[in-house]
């Protein structure tokens, strides 16, 4: 059976977005869709926890859970009130590089959705009890996490991949860092990192762009044109060829590994896509997931995945297995990353790489707020729309030997930086 | 400026505005399999599902997670397409794939590009009846079902505590086993045991197929009577009737304590009907009592337990409406520093008799129904959530029209039938609590 991984009579995709710019200069991607009566709206700000001063982690976690807790005339139970009220999504949230925002709304509570929307984002009231709820929530979903093998091993990792730079630090902090984080902390974020320069906007949705520049800028018009992002110094994966065990007694062996990756902007990137894809990003067909669940029954889940942090280009992966066969698994994976690495993957796999990410590439516009993300990614990532239109026959461009060379490039002798949490046995 | 291939459709409304509603078609095989379409023009994918009506309530006695089990076991090849050749075509293709088993169901599905729906069709139809299984093949899945359920509960204490809840709020249904099965069970479940459960349930007359996307019902007419239609009927689908539960009559408590624990936690489940047991328009209170009382920071008890008494810092409810029998019906929170559990269970009490004594107000019952309708509305964007949402409805013994009635038959509870809901059904005599708790201390 023949299958061809290019559409017929492609159609554009990057044609249904349009730019738009208000008069107080922001500027928002926007696809105009009417088939269902709502508005996505997703935005994100450079920052995050990579931003968050040293002793003080935390701060980006507790800022983004305090945006919808109280804005302008409304304390925190008016304005849950008002969000369910009128019935829109508002949340907010922090990675490592960002600060990010989602809005949605019905068309039949638009104005007023986007005016509590610009309220929080423009008036937030960062209230004591407000304040002392949500950082009792973060503490708590730190305590709950602490002798979790998943959070535990994440943690192992990255403190021995990035010692020293921001990426090793906890995400929503520490107990006693959070305790320490005050109104002022919050204030000043938002001060520092508000900035037009710092913002990218996507909207997909039954709105038209005269409409959009009008509540853009209500909601975004009085930023400053200049934010004040602090620049994370870039850092290399550290420590790969060690091993770190964090003994735990529980029946199974979580495992997180990694080593450098491939940055998007470096000519090798697509090839590094295609041969993660071969090595564990695709579920049932990598060889990872043949070699250690499907022929030897050692894990439920075990993956690889190309890390895109702004400021380090990573390879990582996890697994997990009983502790009796750890050593066993580990050993699998290495052989596996060793063997891609000096030989790069066949010619079917290649082939079969590529018709998978082609092929599934349009899975990822499928509703009104994938595509917004998706479009604020590309923001991010300094692309335009013709990305979306280009990015398959990027894909289609890879070579035999421009994936072997990127395997080389990307798993080089093999060696990974391994953190395990549980009683594994059989390690050597 | 938009050209009329767009994938996303042009700056006009569309001609065919359902006000937000989507374009479903309904209609049975001759072989007894229903077909439902959900028309999405939006982009050219489509999302291919089939839903067998059974799930871990019917795995036999002794045989828990056996549903689980075969679910694993579908992925592993039949006569025409050896192990490995489906998975293989979905990827080359460009589609992504999955399974879930639930207490009720079992599911298969693929998202694609809509050229592709046909050799979906073929391939799913294929395994539902010709599904080939060996020793060499069972045993390593068997290990990788094992390594499963140490991920997800014997590593996670919460998980162990729920285990232990469902088990003491179903002593006679089996909802109160789990869905992955108990780890004895498992390691005893065989090949054979396997194949009689798969012969027993994986029949056209007892399966649903949903496709939602660009594809019209005409043209999934025609496919599924190509494919699926082919498939002879067995016999009528296999009448399910699980052991049920005897009326509750004590208060029970469950408690946890671990060393990993560092985060105190409390729950309460009760027994409640379900959409598919309960006397009319009673589900549809229980779903709106659990949006007031705990469907989000707008609710009741989190305005009261958390803002107002500080006795936890999250607060929530959630009601399991879909199942074919009597469902549960959850309060959970999590403690304040320096609160018990156990004197949440009792704020629980005291919040919940407050509740009943003031009778619910107009407002909150109306923010509670303006949320989910608008809910029901903001579905329509994603043709996933209304496959599934149909596909719950279909195999817990509901129809397309009760899921397309479910906004309107929502705005018309009164406020008068939260208030008897609540004190018919959340009676403490009906429910179970569970405090997950650190090690003790030695004195």
């Amino acid at each position: 059976m023949t299958a061809h991984h290019s559409l017929p009579r492609q159609s554009s995709r990057a044609e249904t977005v349009q730019h738009v710019k208000t008069s107080c200069g922001v500027e928002a991607w926007l696809v105009e869709s009417y088939a269902v009566p709502l508005v996505a709206l997703e935005f994100a700000v450079g920052g995050g926890a990579s931003q968050d001063p040293q002793g003080r982690e935390g701060l980006s976690s507790l800022f983004a859970g305090l945006l919808d807790e109280g804005a302008g005339p409304y304390d925190s139970r008016a304005f849950h009130r008002k969000v369910e009220d009128l019935a829109i999504h508002l949340g907010f949230g922090a990675d490592r590089d960002h600060i990010s925002g989602h809005f949605q709304a019905l068309t039949r509570t638009l104005d007023e959705g986007f005016e509590l929307f610009r309220l929080a984002l423009g008036e937030p009231r960062f209230e004591v009890e407000a304040v002392a709820r949500v950082r009792g929530q973060l503490a708590a979903s730190i305590k709950r996490e602490a002798k979790d093998p998943d959070a535990m091993v994440a943690k192992a990792f990255r403190e021995a991949a990035f010692p020293g730079h921001a990426y090793g630090r906890p995400l929503r902090g520490e107990l006693d860092t959070l305790e320490r984080l005050e109104r002022s902390d919050l204030e000043a974020l938002r001060a520092k990192l508000f900035g037009r320069d710092n913002l990218k906007i996507a909207v997909v949705g039954a709105i038209n762009a005269a409409t959009l520049a009008q509540k853009l800028d209500s909601v975004f018009g009085a930023w400053p044109e200049a934010s004040q992002l602090e620049s994370t110094p870039e850092v290399a994966v550290a420590n790969v060829g060690e091993r770190r065990v964090i003994e735990l007694d529980v029946p199974q062996s979580t495992f997180r590994f990694g080593r450098g990756g491939i940055a998007k902007q470096d000519p090798d990137y697509f090839a590094a896509v295609v041969v993660n894809h071969v090595l564990g990003g695709g579920v049932f067909t990598s060889r990872l997931f043949n070699e250690v669940r499907e022929k030897r029954g050692l894990a439920y889940s075990v993956y690889s995945h190309l890390q895109d942090y702004r400021r380090s280009a990573a390879l990582f992966g996890g697994a997990a297995t009983k502790n009796e066969r750890a050593g066993e698994t580990l050993g699998v994976i290495e052989e596996e990353c060793r063997r891609l690495a000096a030989e790069g993957p066949s010619a079917e796999e290649l082939d079969k790489a590529k018709k998978f990410l082609v092929g599934s590439y349009a899975l990822r516009f499928d509703t009104s707020t994938k595509i917004a993300s998706q479009l604020v990614r590309l923001q991010l990532d300094g692309e335009d729309p013709s990305y979306l239109d280009t990015r398959n026959a990027k894909i289609e461009g890879v070579t035999l030997d421009g994936a072997r060379a990127a395997a080389k490039r990307l798993l080089g002798d093999g060696s990974l930086l391994v953190a395990i949490v549980g009683k594994p046995q059989g390690l050597g | 400026m938009s050209h009329p291939e767009a994938y996303l459709t042009p700056a006009q409304p569309s001609p065919s505005d359902h006000g937000g509603k989507a374009k479903v078609d309904h209609f049975t095989l001759p072989n007894g399999m229903e077909v439902v379409t959900i028309e999405d023009r939006r982009t050219p994918v489509v999302t291919h599902m089939v839903w067998y009506k059974n799930g871990s309530a019917d795995d036999p006695v002794g045989k828990s997670g056996i549903a689980h089990f075969l679910e694993h076991l579908m992925f592993k090849g039949t006569k025409e397409h050896p192990q490995g050749e489906f998975s293989n075509l979905v990827s080359d293709l460009g589609g992504q794939e999955n399974a879930f088993t639930s207490y009720d169901y079992t599911a298969y599905f693929q998202r694609i590009g809509k050229e592709h729906l046909e050799t979906l069709m073929r391939f799913e139809s294929d395994r539902m009846t010709n599904l080939v299984l060996s020793d060499e093949v069972v045993d390593p899945e068997r290990e990788v079902v094992l390594e499963e359920r140490r991920m997800r509960v014997e590593n996670d204490p919460a998980a162990q505590l729920d285990e232990a809840l469902q088990a003491s709020l179903f002593a006679r249904h089996p909802y109160g086993a789990p869905i992955i099965g108990w780890t004895h069970e498992i390691e005893d479940l065989s090949r054979d045991d396997a194949l009689a459960y798969y012969r027993r349930f994986y029949t056209p007359e007892n399966a649903i197929l949903i496709v939602a996307g660009d594809v019209s019902a005409e043209e999934v007419r025609r496919l599924a009577g190509q494919t699926y239609g082919c498939i002879p009927t067995r016999a009528a689908p296999p009448r399910r009737s699980r052991p049920q539960e005897p009326p509750p009559r004590a208060e029970r408590l469950v408690t946890l304590s671990d060393e990993k624990v560092e985060q105190p936690a409390y729950e309460r489940i009760f027994v409640t009907p379900s959409y598919a047991t309960a006397a009319p328009g009673e589900a549809e209170a229980l779903d709106l009592l659990a949006h007031v009382l705990g469907g989000g920071p707008a609710s009741v008890l989190y305005e009261r337990l958390v803002e107002d008494e500080r006795l936890a810092v999250s607060v929530g409810a959630y009601y399991m409406g879909s199942a074919l029998d009597d469902t549960r019906f959850y309060l959970f929170a999590t403690p304040a520093e320096d609160v018990e559990p156990a004197a949440l269970d009792a704020a629980f009490d005291r919040e919940l008799a407050r509740f009943l004594e003031r009778g619910v107000d107009e407002d909150e019952l109306r923010r509670a129904k303006t949320r989910m309708i608008a809910d029901a509305v903001y579905a329509q964007d994603s043709q996933v959530s209304l496959a599934r949402w149909y596909g719950e409805a279909l195999a817990t013994g509901l129809s397309v029209a009760d899921v397309e009635s479910w906004a309107d038959r929502i705005d018309a509870v009164p406020v008068s039938a939260l208030c008897e809901a609540a004190v018919k059904w959340l009676d403490k005599r009906r429910s179970v609590s569970g405090y997950l708790l650190p090690k003790e201390v030695a004195a």
